[in-house]
């Protein structure tokens, strides 16, 4: 396989790579980072990928190993900063100010929760995908996926609630 | 659509038992802009899925050249490194040679200057001997 071939088949889901990325890395740089450094090992794994028949879903489950490794790594450099890394109502100022937005705030519930729903929370109501791919992406069964979903969409729903009966929106 | 099924499907999103489908109808039902005020609190939710699929990348995926090259590349620097340290070492021996040659040569030359200068100084002592006899003879 040459290169333009190559790029034929894995550009298509190149910005969904990015988004997966971003929603677990927050940073867009780092998103970038992560998104060419996937390419290279998706690359460097050519001849792996002629054999696979999705070809995306083997590559959102890199995204999801290589983003998740790095914020293991991250968060073991800097055990210090983990109290700084959770909203627990405290919130700076400047953090005040931006959640003023519905939008972030809906991005900052979906931060705040659990990795495993907050892919799968990306995975299904923004990439659209099937219950099917999302399964071959977590590598996990059927049931735990319906099981995680629904707790991450009520998670948002309760908070988003709570938080607009407060009148902090 | 009837407003009861849209809160069906609500209650059926939120136990994730939804199909794409039936999401993209509640997406779109909350993208519309006539939601009932008790469903408005579900709208800016919707529509942050909806509009989170525009933020695209920016920058272009850059793979490595073509590995044949590099390999070539590599190669072909070897190939000069090791011929530019050979050819390097046989200049130096010639030099090394030519010195030597040049040594020999000087060498040769001031032996002969050595020679010739002292076969003078042998016709000297013997006219040193010639001098103190003859001064014996006149001085007597």
């Amino acid at each position: 396989m040459n290169q333009t071939e190559f790029l034929d088949k894995v550009l298509p889901f190149k910005d969904k790579v990015y988004r997966l990325a971003k929603r677990l890395l927050v940073s867009s740089d780092e998103a970038e980072d992560a998104t060419q450094e996937l390419y290279l090992k998706l690359w460097k794994n050519k001849s792996k990928i002629e054999g696979y028949r999705n070809v995306e879903a083997f590559a959102m489950t890199m995204t999801k190993n290589y983003c998740l490794d790095q914020l293991k790594s991250k968060r073991a450099s800097n055990l210090s900063l983990v109290h700084s890394n959770y909203t627990d109502g405290n919130n700076s100022l400047q953090k005040e100010i931006e959640i003023k937005d519905s939008t972030n705030i809906i991005k900052e519930m979906i931060n705040n929760l659990p990795e495993k729903q907050k892919i799968i929370i990306q995975l299904r109501d923004i990439e659209n995908y099937e219950f099917k791919e999302i399964e071959k992406i977590m590598e996990m069964e059927p049931t735990a996926i319906r099981v995680t979903l629904s707790r991450a969409r009520k998670t948002i729903r309760e908070q988003f609630i709570k938080k607009q009966n407060y009148g902090i929106v | 659509m009837e407003l009861y099924k849209i809160e069906e499907l609500l209650e059926k999103y939120f136990a994730a038992e939804t199909n794409l489908q039936e999401e993209n109808l509640l997406k779109e039902f909350f993208s519309k802009e006539d939601v009932p005020i008790y469903l408005e609190k579900y709208k800016s939710l919707f529509n942050y899925f909806t509009n989170s699929n525009l933020d695209n990348s920016n920058e272009t995926v850059t793979l490595p050249k073509n590995n044949y090259r590099s390999r070539w590349l590599s190669i072909a620097a070897m190939l000069i490194f090791t011929i530019s340290i050979f050819t390097f070492y046989q200049k130096n021996e010639r030099e090394k040679k030519d010195a030597r040659l040049a040594f020999e040569q000087t060498q040769k030359a001031l032996d002969l200057i050595a020679f010739s200068l002292n076969k003078g100084n042998n016709a000297i002592a013997q006219l040193e001997t010639f001098e103190t006899t003859q001064n014996r003879i006149f001085n007597k």
